[in-house]
């Protein structure tokens, strides 16, 4: 595909094979080097030590914890943005309303900020003499530096992904599939779950895995918010970030290893399951 | 009765797009709604299906005010321009969608599916999926889709629009087979005059959100009642003219103002327009004085008939001849020919011919 792509862009330079060889090395190269060579070095250094050595880099409550902190966050973000996601594209594409424009161009913040100025954001919000969080600390709840906190850095972080998505399959898609629907009797309700819905799905389920990558790796915002808490508020990326500045290397290694991992998988199972869907 | 609309209005901001609408569809028959793009036929179609509300009027199916009800309780089939098929579903699937929202018993559906399947041509498509058809078999799908649950009256909106001239031919003249055959009352939106003629038992013409005329196909062709209908129904050449002591004079006055073959003894004079068919003028290479004569200046081939243009003292004048005639006469660029009319329409321009002809532009009558 993407050498006869090059091709199509000069037609009247013939290249030798040698010279399509040497192109195709050459972006292979610079990709191994980019992405498969870094990987291979964490693999070696986690796994340096021998299989027992890993595991132990993974033992103590301080990692458990972290990770499922993570996993837990991650699913509340993916559901939460999901379900958010989903309606806001629909209000965006269906819904014509004042300040539309504005409020597209809104929807990419998250995007656009630093999560670092994000986390920040949220300690000026929420923090124990914040604009809210006097409220909230005056009712006993506490937001920011506890599990609150980390959960909307996250939702805010994610928020974009889904929406991104679905916008422009929903814009593709139009009306009239929904109102094929309606006049066959079905409900609103019944239409976008029969109709809408599976129309959408690559776009959403897309969003959703970008939705969890950035959620399992999310650092910046969520440092700001937490305080990283051993046990308590500190999420796995921060526990990889502890444990590597208090030379804890191979807990840095293993645990970083085990993050990838669960990415990687997640980005293998949404190809493979969209590959074995496409062919139906 | 099988459809009845009155005084249906419609208005989108400032644009109206449907303005004070009323018709009947007889039970079991096939109308047409004729009109340029923005006349408001599609509106007035999805007015009927309740998926836009009406500013005013209202709307009668099989003889009860539907006006207020929703889309879904309406029991009627759509067909659009883009055939609107559920992409992730097989051709069985679209089809049987309606009879499962209705929760009908699996064998009824299976059975249906398979008669309309049948009806449509389309056996062993079943499990097909939309993006495995040519557009032709897509709306055949999307029409099955539609009858399937057996509805009350069959909506389509530029049904062949996206499909080539040859296929959307053998479609509509299937359509028109196939509407015999199932006897649903159907209105169908369309911009193309030859489709209607073709298939529709009465043609509802629509102008800028009016009702221009309506009549049986044979009627509106013969028979205009407006000028819009006159010019829209064929491509009419506009001949602006004078009428100046009962003869009707046309042309530029530079190049010798020419007298139409047109009986005007009784008529007031003043400005006027005539509109010909291209079919209705006739050429003969017989030169007499009196006789109308122009030169021709085009000549195009179109399929069965040739597109002859023809100049006459400042206006261009379209002529269609058929081959065998066009061949026995043997017409070359630059000859001369003497042209009569063998039906034409007579119109005064009240409104001055410059307005008159600006409308008509406007609309991509003429150019």
């Amino acid at each position: 595909m993407e050498h006869s792509g090059m091709l199509q862009v000069r037609p009247t330079a013939r290249r030798t094979p040698w010279g399509k060889r040497a192109l195709m090395a050459g972006t292979l190269g610079w990709f191994a080097l980019l992405v498969l060579l870094p990987v291979a070095a964490l693999s070696f250094e986690a796994f340096h030590s021998g299989p027992l050595a890993f595991l132990s880099g993974l033992k103590g409550e301080a990692a458990a914890h972290a990770f499922w902190l993570t996993i837990w966050t991650t699913i509340l973000a993916v559901v939460v943005n999901t379900i958010m996601g989903v309606l806001l594209a629909i209000l965006l594409v269906r819904h014509n309303f004042f300040g539309k424009t504005l409020f597209d161009g809104i929807v990419d913040l998250p995007f656009a900020v630093s999560p670092v100025v994000a986390g920040f954001m949220f300690i000026v919000l929420f923090g124990p003499q914040g604009w809210l969080g006097k409220w909230f600390e005056a009712g006993g709840v506490k937001i920011v530096f506890a599990l609150p906190g980390i959960v909307i850095a996250t939702l805010f972080v994610t928020l974009p992904f889904v929406t991104r998505e679905v916008v422009p399959v929903l814009r593709e898609m139009g009306r009239d599939a929904e109102e094929v629907a309606y006049t066959l009797g079905a409900s609103r309700w019944l239409t976008f779950w029969k109709v809408t819905l599976p129309t959408i799905r690559w776009g959403l389920i897309y969003g959703i895995t970008l939705t969890t990558a950035r959620a399992l790796g999310e650092f910046g915002a969520v440092l700001v918010v937490s305080g990283s808490i051993i046990k308590r508020t500190q999420t796995a990326t921060l526990h990889i970030h502890q444990e590597f500045t208090d030379f804890h290397y191979q807990a840095a290694f293993s645990a970083s290893l085990v993050l990838g991992g669960i990415s990687f998988v997640l980005l293998l199972m949404t190809e493979y399951w969209k590959k074995r869907h496409k062919e139906a | 009765m099988g459809i009845a609309v009155q005084n249906l209005t419609k208005r989108f901001g400032d644009f109206i797009a449907v303005d004070h609408v009323s018709f009947e569809v007889e039970q079991g028959k096939l109308v047409a709604l004729l009109g340029p793009s923005g006349s408001g036929k599609s509106t007035i179609l999805r007015i009927i299906a309740g998926l836009e509300e009406p500013d005013e009027g209202a709307v009668f199916l099989t003889g009860t005010d539907a006006t207020t009800w929703p889309t879904q309780k309406r029991n009627v089939g759509f067909v659009f321009q883009h055939y609107a098929l559920f992409k992730h579903m097989t051709v069985r699937k679209n089809i049987a969608f309606g009879l499962e929202v209705q929760k009908r018993p699996r064998d009824e559906i299976r059975a249906r599916v398979e008669e309309l399947l049948t009806l449509v041509k389309l056996d062993g498509y079943g499990e097909r999926y939309p993006s495995q058809l040519s557009g032709g078999q897509r709306q055949r799908v999307a029409l099955a889709r539609a009858l399937a649950p057996k509805p009350r009256v069959l909506l389509l909106d530029e049904p062949f629009g996206a499909l080539d001239a040859k296929v959307r031919q053998n479609l509509a003249a299937w359509l028109r087979d196939l509407h015999h055959q199932v006897q649903v009352t159907s209105i169908f939106v369309t911009h193309d005059q030859e489709e209607a003629i073709e298939i529709s038992d009465r043609i509802v013409v629509l102008n800028r959100g009016r009702v221009e005329q309506i009549g049986k196909p044979e009627e509106i062709y013969d028979r205009p009642m407006t000028k819009f209908v006159a010019s829209f129904i064929g491509h009419a050449n506009v001949i602006e003219a004078t009428v100046q002591g009962g003869r009707v004079l046309a042309g530029d006055p530079g190049l010798g103002r020419v007298e139409l073959p047109i009986a005007a003894d009784n008529l007031e004079s003043g400005e006027a327009v005539v509109l010909v068919r291209p079919e209705d003028i006739v050429l003969a290479a017989t030169m007499q004085n009196h006789d109308l004569r122009g030169v021709i200046v085009g000549i195009r081939y179109r399929g069965d008939v040739y597109e002859i243009t023809l100049e006459m003292s400042g206006i261009s004048l379209r002529v269609s001849e058929d081959k065998d005639r066009f061949n026995s006469e043997g017409w070359k660029l630059g000859q001369q020919a003497t042209l009569t009319f063998s039906r034409y329409k007579f119109f005064r321009a009240e409104e001055g011919h410059d307005a008159l002809r600006e409308r008509l532009r406007n609309l991509g009558y003429i150019e």
